[in-house]
């Protein structure tokens, strides 16, 4: 549908009869742009209560009560209070009088967990660093502007969106199934999802570049290799690096997750200690990966900040 | 033939269905200072990239001498690319690169790619890149970013860059219409002065009459793409004119509007 189609053809160029076309035409333009708004809602609100529909965010349950009958409720409101008796199993005993040795009792595998942790953290910055070469390399052909030829772009496009829609812990799985397990096919599951995801966030900071620079190193007799050197890579700097580092921060907390299916770090003390319900180990371990985390999006991000202050300081 | 006179033959480029240039025949004698004048659209930037090959023409060929340019490709073009240095209205440099960086990709074209992409340069490319500078004022800026420098300075540092090419013929495309008048006259007077002691032949596309007027020794004048005046500024007369911008939009041949020359100006009639 297109709006321009029902204005005023040929209106005058000036004088009343130009202000009375305006009017008309601009009358026109609100109506049109409050009809698709109207339509707009009503379809996200339907898409929104059939998702929830097909989620059985609706559903109602049979459950005990107290004095031992059973009931229909809706399942939210009888779900909830699970949470918190799940929440309250991973607490730990701990008493003023002898806090040191029940926190000692608490984290009492700390000399392993500290070993995944390294583990974890080296997993995230190896298959980073994959990511951005990998990234990197591939975000130059698979930008419109910069594309060599179509096939060109169409290929790179479509294996950084391979990389990148299939998620890491299925990577995981298939490079587990390879290489055996351990913290290879790790840094290769989320180097390769990485590699997608960064390629991805770096092409469009390139299709958004000034391409006059460019132009002035290929009339200087530059060939692309050169164009894309001193024309495309300055301007996109950047942001290449607040996305490396925001990645990394993405990849540590995959890398912590991704030993649930043996590709290394700290994950498999997660299965382990869900499978033997361990409850205080799995809370021991949510404080030390949320500890971890923390600390490296603080760094991160105010390195980022400083890389991003950098390019605006001109 | 002289070697290094540029002649284009029936060049034609189309966008469509439009004839942006349209069977343009030219020869450019080598040393000459040429101005291509002609309203917003006439195709005088077309022309420009022609001969650079920035884009390719749809039919006709230009040749340098024995050499036929429209037929280059791969590092014949680059090559043809260096020798035909071009500077552009809106500069297009590397705003986030320093100054002499800037200057250095001129040097580009005979690169290795190892050398390129590690963005190494020698020492003489060093002091070339300098003395370009130097030549047009700019060498205290050498280490700015190009992107802190005013208008009129970044296009100083794209002719230091035109400079280092080495370059036989120097196109330049709307080099003045960003600029105040100050600065256009220092670029103007740089090109001038690169024409006469470097003997370059310069091909200027401008759209102020007074500055063709005062600089040029040849005017080629163009509308809808056809080349409709070539002859020397004198010859230039009102009547030229009225025939190149139309006779509609009288504010286009009053010279007292256009004109980014330091001058008295005329109060134009309302």
């Amino acid at each position: 549908m297109t709006i321009t189609a029902e204005f005023t053809t040929n209106p005058p160029v000036s004088g009343p009869s130009a202000i009375a076309a305006f009017e008309r035409d601009y009358a026109e333009k609100r109506r049109s742009a409050r009809i698709s708004w109207a339509v707009g809602t009503i379809l996200f609100f339907a898409a929104f209560c059939l998702t929830a529909w097909l989620g059985d965010f609706f559903k109602v349950t049979q459950v005990t009560m107290p004095d031992g009958s059973r009931e229909w409720r809706w399942i939210i409101p009888a779900g909830l209070p699970r949470l918190g008796e799940y929440i309250v199993q991973t607490f730990p005993d701990l008493h003023w009088e002898t806090l040191g040795a029940d926190l000692a009792n608490w984290f009492w595998r700390w000399q392993t967990w500290l070993r995944l942790l390294i583990e974890t953290i080296l997993i995230a910055f190896m298959a980073t660093t994959f990511g951005v070469i990998g990234g990197f390399t591939l975000a130059f052909p698979a930008s419109r502007n910069l594309a060599p030829n179509r096939w060109i772009l169409w290929i790179t496009r479509r294996y950084l969106e391979i990389a990148r829609t299939v998620p890491e812990l299925v990577w995981a799985l298939i490079f587990v199934f390879c290489f055996s397990v351990g913290p290879m096919a790790g840094v290769m599951a989320i180097g390769l999802h990485a590699t997608g995801a960064l390629g991805k966030l770096y092409s469009e900071a390139i299709e958004n570049i000034d391409m006059r620079p460019l132009e002035g190193v290929k009339a200087a007799g530059g060939n692309w290799f050169d164009q894309i050197r001193y024309g495309a890579v300055p301007q996109v700097l950047p942001n290449v690096i607040s996305y490396t580092l925001l990645r990394f921060e993405i990849n540590v907390r995959s890398s912590s997750i991704i030993g649930y299916v043996g590709a290394g770090g700290l994950g498999q003390e997660i299965r382990t200690a869900m499978s033997f319900q361990e409850y205080t180990d799995l809370s021991a371990l949510f404080i030390i990966i949320f500890v971890t985390v923390v600390i490296i999006d603080y760094g991160s991000e105010k390195l980022r900040h400083r890389v991003i202050g950098l390019g605006d300081r001109e | 033939m002289n070697r290094h006179e540029l002649t284009l033959q029936n060049l034609t480029r189309r966008f469509g269905s439009v004839a942006a240039v349209d069977q343009v025949s030219l020869t450019i004698l080598p040393g000459q200072f040429v101005g291509v004048i002609g309203r917003s659209g006439a195709g005088k930037s077309t022309l420009l990239r022609l001969i650079n090959r920035l884009i390719d023409p749809s039919e006709g060929q230009v040749s340098f001498g024995e050499r036929t340019i429209t037929s280059l490709r791969g590092k014949a073009l680059r090559e043809w690319r260096r020798d035909c240095a071009m500077i552009f209205q809106q500069f297009n440099l590397v705003e986030r690169l320093d100054v002499l960086t800037n200057v250095l990709v001129g040097r580009l074209a005979d690169h290795s790619f190892v050398n390129s992409m590690a963005m190494r340069f020698s020492d003489a490319e060093r002091t070339m890149a300098i003395e370009a500078l130097d030549r047009l004022d700019m060498a205290p800026k050498a280490l700015q970013r190009a992107g802190t420098l005013s208008g009129g300075q970044q296009q100083r540092v794209a002719i230091a860059r035109a400079l280092v090419q080495n370059p036989r013929i120097m196109l330049a495309d709307e080099p003045i219409a960003s600029l105040d008048p100050g600065n256009a006259t220092r670029v103007m007077e740089a090109l001038k002065s690169i024409n006469r002691e470097d003997g370059l032949t310069v091909l200027v596309n401008l759209h102020t009459l007074d500055t063709a007027r005062a600089y040029c020794d040849r005017v080629i004048a163009m509308r809808d793409g056809r080349v409709m005046f070539d002859g020397t500024a004198p010859q230039l007369t009102d009547e030229v004119v009225r025939d190149i911008y139309g006779s509609e939009g009288l504010e286009e041949f009053n010279e007292a509007v256009t004109s980014t020359s330091i001058r008295h100006r005329e109060k134009v009639p309302a």
